[in-house]
């Protein structure tokens, strides 16, 4: 089994408060991971280690067998480790036709060129037609990202990661506030992500991890609690424990 | 805008990449409003020779904008000290004229040259920290070189400026007349030039970049933007405009003073943009147009306190805000709203585009 | 130089006097005001007209340059300063700057553009010989003023209800305002409060800075320097700074004085690029 993302022994300090606690995390090459744990648990915390946001105090990050835990944010994502947010981080006044072709301009290393127009590199731009139109963008492409509905908005955020053609991709609550008429649409984008990429999900929504995912680790205050397939986790009575207990 | 991209849809249907290509196209084309402008600021060579003078001050105030436009309007960058870099490019193209070599053209490489290394070379210290210290840094280095210029009185003339220097006819063949007309002539030109080469680089990846940088800094990062190097890059090319604005000033006056690196300069220029309107390139055109009547005039009417009346449009400006005034053709009456919009949205060809 | 020494420290004294409204409106309501120095400026032409004109005792004028700045300074927080608290940064700059051209062109039209002088009572003029050190007598007076105010400052913000509150208000004006605490009333004493200290200042260092209608412009910087290096955590900072800024300006003045005003710029870039949060300050590092 080849590794496409580890974490060993990482720790995160805020002040006094641990938030991450010397997680050691491995994710096989194609899978379906995902993240779970109660509010507060630590995991957006451990996506903004992973994405190079925020610097551990220890610990390493090794993405492909290459360590990545020195590297900048930016420099990640050229290594193949893209993520959306919870909440859009989208340009508000670009179209969705230049986001993607942004998207793909630093992918393929010409986001410095500064004399041709935009309209000049036509296999960029036949490629942002071809995934926004297959992300049921195209018709609105040519629309102010901040005129989209929200489903609309998903949508692109998670088609500016995949426009980095990542290796590993960081969902985070990809269907969160996501009004329900356009849920279906969302979702269905990310069952059919291409099965080569490893994805994470860091989910609330229990449905949606059991129906997608294949493996599942379990974050609480900070520390790895529990890691395994589906079945086992959902049978597990120290996780139900765990979200009965936040219910409760 | 909608509804422009509506009629594009309705006759590309079911093609995306042609609708993807014939909206980048578009975004790149000729705005009439340009073309206008252009075709005025050139025909003021004939109409209005007797004003050379005034005409040749506005393009270079203009090219300085447009420089400063390119870091606050494309990179977010606030600055109080950008004169810092047309005052070096002023004593650079006057030093070198009267040193070295008259020739006026190679002076504006010159001194565009000297800007840039300052600008390269500063620029990583606006990297860091907050508006705050970016004001402070860019503040300081302008009066670090203010105090420079003064204190070098072998070099620079000191307070009394730099006399002497000799300007020589441009490429050898025209030489500057005492009306000015050929000094307008050769500003116009320079700023078309580079003006021209302003909005390919705004109109290109790089461009995109720079405003997705600051937009959405986060993100920009999510989509592996190097944002230090983006920032460098358009620094420096800034700092290249400012110092060939400055040389342009020097050779068209044939004098430096001090008074190029003066702190009001440093905010002129930010009224004249702010004037003109931030983050589109010609703003800093159209600001300088207003800028410098607007204080011909004032000066005409109240000699001395003139800069009473330029603080008071700076706050009226605040205060409306500058959003409102960006958007002042809003309040007009709908139909001469639309009949406008009609006209600064037309570009040649742009029928043929849509319909094909 | 224990001379020069001294004379620094009465000059630092001073711009910590003018600077420390600065400190609090720039370093701590995060509004970038750069027309802190029209304040001081006010401050010093009332004494010249007061004095001047109307015969007014030196000692008088200062507190009535004090108060008078501040309810300049009330009314302008009131009705422009306080809706663009939120603002973007570039607007707050255009609109002080805004102010500083206006009031550099009004105090032009009204005074004229001349240095103006003000007789100093006499037991304030000349100075005492003490081990060969000259210590002038205005500056003693000077040092002992700002001394007594920076130790009043100093107790206001950290021992009283309103320190408190105002350092509340400025941490986090959504949770003190839940605390019951009146925001934009706290806001509003502060800023008179610290334009009046400006005025007073202004008052203070008419003899000793030279007072003309560029006072604004020329005084930016080291108002600026002193927020920016001293940092803003506490009072004490820069109170320093000042101190620093002040020996060493007077000092360069004397010894080099054909690089001394460099020599302060580029120290100042210096401290700005190893420690952006300032030279005092605790968080300075991260």
């Amino acid at each position: 089994m080849t590794v496409a993302l580890e974490t060993r022994n990482l720790v995160k300090r805020f002040g006094g408060f641990l938030a991450t606690n010397d997680v050691s995390l491995s994710v096989r090459q194609g899978a379906r991971h995902a993240l779970i744990g109660p509010n507060g648990a630590g995991k957006t915390t451990l996506i903004n280690l992973l994405t190079g946001v925020l610097k551990p105090n220890s610990g390493q990050i090794i993405l492909g067998g290459e360590d990545i835990t020195a590297l900048p944010a930016h420099r990640r994502v050229r290594k193949g480790l893209a993520r959306t947010f919870q909440i859009n981080q989208l340009f508000g006044e670009f179209t969705p036709l230049e986001s993607v072709v942004l998207a793909i301009n630093e992918r393929e290393k010409i986001g410095g060129l500064a004399w041709a127009p935009l309209v000049a590199h036509t296999k960029v731009v036949e490629e942002a037609a071809a995934l926004l139109q297959r992300f049921g963008l195209a018709d609105v492409m040519g629309e102010r990202t901040v005129v989209l509905p929200y489903g609309k908005q998903r949508l692109l955020e998670i088609a500016l990661a995949i426009a980095s053609k990542p290796r590993v991709l960081l969902l985070d609550e990809p269907a969160a506030g996501v009004p329900e008429e356009e849920r279906h649409e969302v979702l269905a984008i990310v069952r059919d992500l291409p099965a080569d990429v490893t994805v994470i999900l860091i989910e609330h929504d229990m449905d949606l991890v059991f129906s997608f995912a294949d493996r599942i680790s379990v974050l609480v205050a900070g520390a790895l609690f529990t890691e395994g397939s589906v079945s086992e986790i959902s049978a597990d009575p120290r996780v139900k424990a765990i979200y009965l207990g936040e219910d409760a | 805008m909608s509804s422009a991209s509506e009629t594009l849809m309705s006759s590309t249907a079911g093609k995306p990449e042609t609708t993807a290509m014939a909206l980048l196209r578009r975004r790149n084309s000729w705005r009439a409003y340009e073309i206008v402008l252009w075709l005025i600021a050139f025909a003021m060579i004939f109409a209005m020779p007797s004003k050379a003078l005034i005409l040749t001050e506005i393009t270079i105030v203009a090219l300085f904008a447009v420089s400063l436009d390119l870091i606050l309007g494309y990179a977010g960058i606030v600055s109080l000290g950008h004169t810092a870099f047309f005052g070096l490019g002023a004593y650079a193209a006057g030093l070198f004229a009267k040193h070295y070599f008259a020739e006026p053209v190679t002076g504006l490489l010159v001194a565009g040259i000297a800007s840039g290394v300052l600008g390269f070379v500063t620029s990583f210290l606006v990297l860091r920290g907050s508006d705050l210290t970016r004001l402070m840094t860019t503040l300081g280095i302008g009066l670090m070189l203010a105090e420079l210029a003064n204190q070098m009185a072998w070099l620079t003339g000191g307070a009394d400026g730099l006399s002497g220097v000799i300007i020589g006819p441009i490429l050898g063949q025209f030489e500057f007349d005492l009306w000015g007309r050929t000094g307008y002539i050769y500003s116009l030109v320079t700023l078309f030039i580079l003006t021209w080469a302003a909005r390919r680089l705004v109109n290109s990846p790089f461009g995109l970049s720079l405003k997705a940088i600051k937009t959405n800094p986060v993100r920009a990062s999510m989509v592996a933007i190097p944002s230090r190097h983006r920032i460098v890059a358009v620094y420096t090319i800034a700092a290249v405009y400012a110092g060939i604005a400055g040389a342009l000033l020097t050779q068209t006056t044939s004098f430096v003073s001090p008074d190029v690196l003066a702190f009001h300069r440093s905010a002129d220029v930010l009224l004249v943009l702010v004037l003109g309107g931030v983050g589109y390139l010609y703003g800093g055109i159209i600001g300088a147009i207003l800028f410098t009547l607007l204080r011909d005039w004032l000066s005409v009417i109240t000699p001395q306190y003139w800069m009473f009346w330029i603080g008071f449009v700076l706050i009226v400006i605040v205060m409306i805000g500058r959003e409102n005034l960006a958007r002042w053709h809003t309040f007009l009456p709908e139909p001469l709203r639309r009949a406008m919009t009609r006209i600064a949205n037309w570009r040649p060809g742009a029928k043929i585009g849509g319909s094909r | 130089m224990l001379t020069i020494l001294f004379d620094g420290v009465a000059y630092g004294m001073l711009l910590f006097v003018l600077a420390c409204g600065l400190t609090i409106t720039l370093g701590l309501m995060n509004f970038i005001n750069l027309a802190h120095g029209a304040f001081a400026m006010a401050g010093g032409y009332i004494t010249v007209v007061l004095m001047n004109r109307y015969g007014v005792s030196f000692y008088w004028c200062l507190p009535i340059a004090f108060l008078v700045v501040a309810a300049i300074g009330l009314v302008l927080e009131r009705t422009l300063y306080s809706r663009l608290y939120s603002a973007p940064h570039l607007d707050q700059v255009l609109f002080s700057v805004g102010l500083v051209f206006m009031s550099i062109a009004a105090v032009d039209y009204f005074m004229g553009g001349q240095q103006q002088l003000i007789h100093l009572p006499r037991e304030l003029s000349g100075r005492w010989e003490v081990f060969g050190v000259g210590i002038g007598k205005y500056r003693l007076f000077i040092i002992v003023i700002c001394a007594l105010l920076a130790v009043a400052l100093q107790l206001a913000l950290t021992k009283t209800r309103f320190g408190s509150q105002l350092r509340a208000a400025v941490d986090d004006g959504r949770v003190a305002r839940g605390l019951g605490i009146n925001v934009p009333v706290v806001f509003a004493l502060t800023f008179a409060f610290g334009s009046g200290l400006a005025g007073l200042g202004g008052a203070l260092g008419a003899e000793i800075l030279g007072l003309d209608p560029n006072f604004p412009l020329k005084f930016m910087i080291y108002f600026l320097i002193v927020v920016t290096v001293g940092g803003t955590s506490s009072i004490t900072g820069p109170f320093l700074a000042a101190l620093l800024l002040g020996i060493a300006d007077v000092a360069g003045k004397y010894y080099v004085p054909q690089i001394g005003a460099f020599v302060i710029y580029a120290v100042m870039v210096l401290v700005l690029i190893l420690r952006p949060h300032g030279l005092f300050s605790r968080e300075g590092t991260r």
